[in-house]
């Protein structure tokens, strides 16, 4: 009798600790060492979070008291004013404003139905025989370093550009000041081009993985359905990933706003604020690369750390819209969890 | 993004300041910063010296404006610039400077067709085209400089330095001398409000933007021409003679200077008279505390430069670049004499 009852509650200790691990570790946690290791290792973590925290907010306070001089010379005029002229130290940041965030739009307005289409083709339509090589010849170019598409874009692109693309569209479209001016294949375009490239590895493989995500069994009750290949993509897959794919296209934005070198071998650097996308142009990093060695006045230098703390408020205004959009989105997708 | 950049910009001064931090405790090396048009020549100089004395030099070729800050910083034993200061700031802050080697600044062009040398350009055209109002190659104030040029209808595009560079200085000192429209709308500096054009950065940038773009015009250091084989512009001189950029021409232009009622050297080499002198000509700098703290490092540091002058002449030409003649060095020299002190002692005698 007693084995049995002996028996039959090891038993059941065992299908306890087996059916809520859970409960078991929390039992076993109330031992003194362990509940250092458990207050030391939430510590930690805690300290690392607020880290970011702290070096996020001292970036601010270091931007700001850095660019005291221009902020006070130049007011909100300096967001307004397309002039940048170191002879008669007058500074303004619209054209670098307007080059960053256009060049960042084209960039996206192609990367991101490619992203969309690449990332569709390989979870849903490709054989894996394909899918696997071709997936990871698109993580490769993640891998490449940024100044090497600079030079990509100089030497192989822009000539390309300027012989064959630029020419072309001025053909068809030559009545728009869109594509106005000499096709030089150094500007904005070749700027969005390059960008466009860069962030499409990320945009796809965070895509990607969303897409691969989706439950089967959602996807073959639209197929049971009498869906097409087309309709279950729309209404199942991208209704179901759209959280993951917006935080892929934020990601590829959150790249191409501060890209740097890239930009700043085909963008022109020129100070400019040009309807033409043919045009050269700068953006903020391109700006700040450019001209922070030889920035000698104490008050160039103030305006181009000006220049760093709009792009960090640019770049946190961007994220707080996406949040925002997510949430709106996600709740009228009923996705909202 | 901006704590990335950040984040490297302190490690790269963190690495400048661990460098020069473990430099000086070694005696022999002299440290420098400042302009790149001159590292080529300079780092020459330094090897063979290095071989001979085995004294080194490390010398930070991060440009002129950054090469004046870190003098100003006293993180370096001298700074060097293309452009000089002028008497008064230098007395503000207590240097003394000399030109230590020249060179000459080139337009450079790309027209299908045309020679190195074969457009010949006058100083108010180049003005006029830098400026935005000659728009096309075959605007009759160009075809009027060129009789018997078969000038293409090409849209000129300029293209500039983007970065602030002492090769900017020398070309816009130039442009702001010849051209009262440039001194009015743009004047001199080592980055300046670009009326028209695309901005390469550093003088391989230029160069690559302009063999890239047809009907291109922009200006280079005369070495970056050389290496690339760029077709480059004849450019009237102010004794009104089309003259090539050659070593030769540079020289011309440095031999007519009047260093000697140049107040602390400051004399800039655009614009000299002379038949055969190159018009944007310049020299680079090297800045140097007239009180020094430690005497046998100042003595150190002058004795390179003075090795420098005396055989460095051949290495600096291979280089295309043209060495300060002997009554220059003379000037120099008896500057340092007069005006350099440690511990109220002359450092040169």
């Amino acid at each position: 009798m007693e084995v049995t009852t002996a028996g039959r509650s090891r038993g059941a200790a065992i299908a306890e600790v087996v059916a809520f691990p859970g409960r078991m570790m929390r039992r076993r946690s109330h031992t003194r060492a362990q509940a250092l290791a458990e207050t030391t290792f939430h510590g930690t973590a805690l300290t690392c979070a607020v880290l970011v925290l702290v070096s996020m907010t001292a970036i601010f306070v270091e931007l700001v008291r850095n660019s005291r001089l221009s902020l006070a010379k130049f007011g909100w005029g300096f967001l307004t004013s397309a002039a940048w002229n170191p002879v008669t130290s007058d500074f303004g940041a619209a054209s670098s404003i307007f080059g960053t965030l256009v060049s960042t739009a084209i960039a996206l307005l192609i990367a991101v139905p490619l992203s969309l289409a690449i990332a569709l083709f390989l979870v849903e339509m490709a054989h894996p025989r394909i899918a696997r090589p071709v997936g990871s010849a698109i993580e490769l170019l993640a891998a490449i370093p940024s100044i090497i598409y600079g030079m990509w874009g100089l030497f192989v692109l822009a000539p390309y550009m300027a012989d064959h693309v630029q020419p072309l569209l001025q053909k068809f479209f030559g009545k728009l000041p869109l594509f106005a001016g000499p096709p030089m294949g150094i500007g904005m375009l070749s700027a969005g081009l390059v960008l466009a490239l860069m962030v499409l590895p990320f945009i796809t493989a965070v895509v990607r993985d969303i897409f691969a995500l989706v439950p089967s069994v959602m996807k073959e009750a639209g197929y049971g359905m009498g869906a097409t290949t087309w309709e279950v993509t729309r209404k199942v897959t991208l209704r179901h990933g759209m959280r993951g794919v917006l935080g892929g296209v934020f990601l590829g934005l959150g790249r191409a706003i501060g890209e740097t070198m890239a930009v700043t071998f085909v963008i022109g650097n020129d100070h400019r604020i040009a309807a033409s996308l043919f045009a050269s142009g700068n953006t903020i990093s391109s700006t700040l690369a450019n001209e922070f060695t030889e920035a000698s006045q104490p008050l160039y230098l103030s305006a181009l750390v000006e220049l760093g703390l709009i792009l960090f408020v640019i770049t946190f205004l961007i994220q707080i819209a996406a949040q925002l959009w997510l949430k709106h989105i996600s709740h009228r997708l009923g996705t909202d969890k | 993004m901006m704590a990335r950049k950040f984040g490297w910009l302190t490690i790269v001064a963190l690495m400048a300041l661990a460098l020069t931090a473990g430099m000086a405790a070694a005696q022999t090396t002299l440290n420098g910063a400042g302009a790149t048009f001159p590292y080529p020549v300079y780092a020459q100089w330094a090897a063979a010296y290095a071989k001979q004395t085995g004294v080194k030099l490390n010398y930070q070729a991060i440009g002129s404006g950054g090469g004046i800050a870190q003098i100003k910083a006293k993180t370096v034993d001298f700074g060097a610039s293309d452009a000089p200061l002028t008497k008064k700031e230098l007395d503000e802050i207590g240097l003394i400077q000399w030109p230590m080697i020249m060179g000459g600044v080139v337009p450079v062009l790309n027209v299908p067709g045309m020679a190195p040398g074969q457009i010949k350009l006058t100083p108010s055209l180049l003005a006029d085209m830098f400026l935005g109002k000659v728009t096309k190659w075959n605007d009759p104030q160009v075809a009027k400089a060129n009789p018997g040029v078969r000038l293409p209808n090409l849209a000129i595009t300029i293209v500039h330095r983007s970065d602030g560079s002492g090769t900017t200085w020398i070309f816009t000192n130039y442009l702001d001398k010849v051209s009262p429209a440039w001194h009015a709308k743009v004047g001199t500096d080592k980055a300046v409000a670009w009326p028209a054009g695309v901005g390469g950065k550093g003088n391989q940038g230029v160069a690559a933007y302009v063999q890239r773009i047809k009907g291109s015009l922009g200006y280079v250091e005369y070495a970056y021409c050389l290496q690339n084989k760029m077709t480059f512009a004849k450019l009237q001189n102010s004794a009104g003679n089309f003259v090539d950029p050659t070593s030769e021409t540079f020289q011309a232009a440095a031999a007519n200077a009047d260093w000697k009622n140049a107040p602390g050297f400051y004399l800039v080499l655009t614009d000299q008279p002379g038949a055969k002198s190159w018009p944007i000509t310049g020299a680079s700098f090297i800045l140097f505390y007239k009180d020094q703290a430690n005497m046998a490092k100042a003595k150190a540091v002058l004795s390179f430069w003075a090795w420098c002058y005396a055989h460095g002449q051949k290495m600096a030409e291979d280089l295309d670049y043209v060495p300060m003649p002997q009554a220059v060095v003379d000037l120099v020299e008896a500057s340092w004499s007069s005006q350099l002190h440690a511990g109220g002692q002359a450092v040169w005698k």
